[in-house]
């Protein structure tokens, strides 16, 4: 059975033309790009080529991207490579994140915590942006490394990034700027908006490439350990053998979804708009989370009153209609989540708070399902409720 | 049953409920399987861990049945560790298996169920429910005696038999693994849970400790003479006899526990029987049984079953018995029909 697909932040379909361009790699050109024969020729050419067209797009130099296993890693690496870099080099060890950061953010920095650095987490606003006032206090010339996103994974909002990078260079001159831009690619002009930071993460499953590949750029005056350590690949910078077909499809995606771009967010943006104004509509004591002219194109995060947002995703599934709700841990479970806590959303604010995002596969169709299950859904799941409530 | 009625089962990824689940989904019924977060970080091991999330899901997965994960681990924290924290830390002897029973499986399980409009919940539990002529439910005690369970269940009442399914209650263990053989699960020879899912027997009461105040105290006999110190009630249940600190001799048992002056009461074998239960919050599956009713109680799970008689809320024994700890469940039955039951007082 397929449902409706409202899940895009969590990952979107693949484009076909990123399955045909990464499929010779698997099937003809498997050689290690690191080998000195024809075969592997071959395979480094592609790489390299890829590389070229990820540096296109995100406004780097070829020999700054560093292609990884995952967003994660990209932020992993970012995070603990640069913070533990400056510190052999004597170079501050003050880390400043905000606290609805990824947890691919948030657990580095948990883990450099307790190798004695300095840490400070920022609240976010109700908007849905980081503090400014706090990280302006929270930034001082110990500082090393800040890191703060390009895009909310989980409210959808774009973030001051060039405000941040001013706050940096003014008060922790030493620092490097490090942002997450895993939710921006299919939204954002990311060469431009990235243009203030020195690491910058995606991951290519969010703009229709394979899970599995990340990457990160590194600008080429950043010290950066390595976390995974071996055969020195990627300049030292991240060893392993490198996926030849995850660069590929990662590089066509990256092409194809910056030149749809202008098109696809004025699309989903349409589409996504048609859902918030057919939900309220619909639905009683419902809300839109953040502000929502910060918000890219593909998001709806929205909350209902007297509603439990776990039950709402299984009472949405039961209908066909797949969103999520907070943050999943690995058994699958939802957990109450950590961005809304830090923009100051009361419990009761945050219980019915449910994350639609919208993508390249979403349809006209796909929002008139959604708006012909979700009303009925949250109303019956409302009546139910109070008649067991004690 | 011909309408095709909609099922949440409770799957534990063991093997009881995964046999629970294929057994409703052959009789007909629309199954949706739920496995509760209850404890623990993402990676812990013990009861619902990730690998037990995991069989759960495949085995769902392998029915073609939707599977979905609840996180009811603050619920979990407020409704059954706290208590039993404060229960060891007051000197009483807590079930937590049962709390957890009444308070998240037929609690907030229960309630999620009906949210979601299921019509029915199912456990892997081995226990019957039997619809009587006129319409109401009986609890029965499980195919298999020994592993019957309707001791934890003692708490379920009309509105919760009604909407509840108990598969596996109607076979032994040898059964219900046949069944999980014969269906290819994967979970056919799993071993049993057998301790609290959020401690080992071994480490209850440093995990007491690190949760509650206590103190250490005195050990005295029966006339109040003080014979050992100890560090700690929280480490004794009536019935203990070892770690008493006392030297050997004539075997010497816990026969009290009183919490306030810090105190455990030791006696002898026969200072530690009693002929007279007082309880409290006594519940009954159907209307109570009117004045004084003969019963059969059982003061542990798995326990033996004594006779006696209920009056009020005093349960006087036939014969003498072992003191039943307070906090303890006493479930009373009329032959294998499960009537109600109580905490001991």
């Amino acid at each position: 059975m397929s449902g409706v697909y409202l899940d895009h932040a969590a990952s979107t379909p693949m484009l076909a033309e990123a399955v045909a361009a990464m499929t010779p790699f698997l099937t003809q050109h498997h050689a290690n790009s690191s080998g000195a024969h024809g075969a592997a020729r071959v395979a480094k050419t592609a790489l390299e080529e890829a590389r070229e067209g990820v540096a296109r797009a995100l406004g780097a130099a070829v020999g700054e991207v560093v292609f990884t296993g995952s967003g994660t890693e990209a932020d992993n690496l970012a995070v603990e490579g640069a913070a533990r870099a400056a510190r052999d080099a004597g170079r501050g060890r003050g880390v400043v994140t905000c606290r609805f950061e990824h947890k691919a953010v948030l657990a580095p920095v948990d883990r450099l915590e307790h190798e004695g650095f300095a840490v400070r987490r920022v609240g976010a606003t109700r908007a849905g942006t980081v503090d400014l006032d706090a990280l302006a206090d929270a930034l001082d010339p110990d500082t090393s490394v800040v890191s703060v996103m390009l895009v909310n994974n989980e409210v959808g909002t774009v973030q001051p990034l060039a405000e941040v990078a001013a706050l940096v260079r003014d008060r922790a001159p030493r620092a490097v700027l490090h942002t997450d831009a895993v939710q921006a690619v299919p939204w954002l002009d990311v060469a431009t908006a990235t243009r203030v930071a020195s690491l910058v993460s995606i991951s290519a499953h969010k703009f229709g490439g394979p899970k599995g590949t990340g990457a990160l750029v590194a600008r080429d005056d950043v010290a950066l350990q390595p976390i995974i350590e071996g055969g020195g690949q990627e300049r030292g910078r991240r060893a392993g053998t490198v996926d030849v077909a995850g660069a590929v499809a990662t590089a066509r995606a990256l092409e194809l979804t910056t030149a749809r771009r202008d098109v696809e967010v004025a699309r989903v943006a349409g589409l996504r708009d048609r859902l918030l104004d057919g939900l309220r509509a619909a639905i009683d004591d419902v809300f839109e989370t953040g502000d929502p002219t910060r918000k890219v194109a593909g998001s709806a995060h929205v909350a209902f009153r007297g509603v439990d947002a776990e039950l709402l995703v299984v009472a949405l599934d039961r209908a066909g209609v797949y969103v999520s709700a907070g943050s999943s841990c690995s058994s699958g479970a939802s957990q109450s989540s950590h961005v809304l806590e830090a923009m100051g959303m009361t419990p009761e604010e945050r219980r019915g708070a449910i994350r639609c995002s919208l993508g390249h596969a979403s349809t006209d169709a796909d929002v008139d399902r959604a708006l012909d299950v979700i009303p009925g859904v949250v109303t019956s799941l409302r009546q139910r409720v109070a008649a067991v409530a004690p | 049953m011909t309408d095709r009625r909609d099922v949440l089962v409770a799957m534990s990824g063991g093997v009881d409920s995964s046999v629970a689940a294929a057994l409703l989904l052959e009789a007909g019924y629309a199954v949706t399987g739920v496995t509760l977060r209850l404890w623990g970080g993402a990676t812990e091991s013990g009861c619902c861990s990730v690998s037990d999330v995991e069989d759960a899901r495949r085995v769902a997965a392998q029915l073609g049945v939707p599977h979905y994960v609840f996180n009811l681990t603050d619920e979990f924290e407020r409704a059954v560790v706290a208590p039993y924290v404060d229960a060891y830390a007051a000197g009483r002897t807590p079930n937590p298996c049962v709390e957890c029973n009444r308070t998240i499986k037929f609690g907030a399980l229960a309630e999620r169920a009906d949210a979601l409009g299921f019509d029915a919940i199912a456990t892997g539990h081995h226990a019957r429910v039997v619809e009587r002529r006129d319409g109401t439910f009986a609890l029965a005690r499980g195919a298999d005696r020994a592993k019957d369970q309707s001791y934890v269940l003692y708490m379920l009442g009309q509105a919760e038999l009604a909407r509840t399914l108990l598969p596996v209650g109607e076979l032994t263990k040898a059964d219900v693994r046949a069944h999980a053989s014969r269906l290819g699960l994967r979970t056919a020879g799993k071993d049993e849970s057998m301790d609290v899912c959020f401690v080992r027997r071994e480490d209850r009461r440093t995990f007491v400790r690190e949760r509650a105040d206590t103190r250490g105290g005195t050990v005295v006999d029966t006339a109040g003479r003080p014979v050992a110190t100890h560090d700690g009630i929280e480490g004794f249940t009536i019935g203990q006899r070892r770690g008493l600190g006392v030297a050997a001799g004539e075997p010497r048992y816990v026969v009290g526990v009183d919490a306030e002056a810090a105190q455990v009461v030791i006696g002898s074998a026969d200072e530690l029987l009693t002929d007279r239960v007082a309880l409290r919050d006594l519940t009954w599956t159907d209307s109570r049984p009117a004045g004084s009713a003969r019963v059969q109680a059982q003061t542990r799970a798995h326990g033996p079953v004594v006779d006696g008689r209920l009056e009020e809320r005093v349960l006087h024994l036939d014969a003498r018995a072992r003191r039943v700890a307070p906090g303890q469940v006493v479930a009373l039955y009329e032959g294998d029909v499960l009537l109600g039951g109580g905490i001991a007082a």
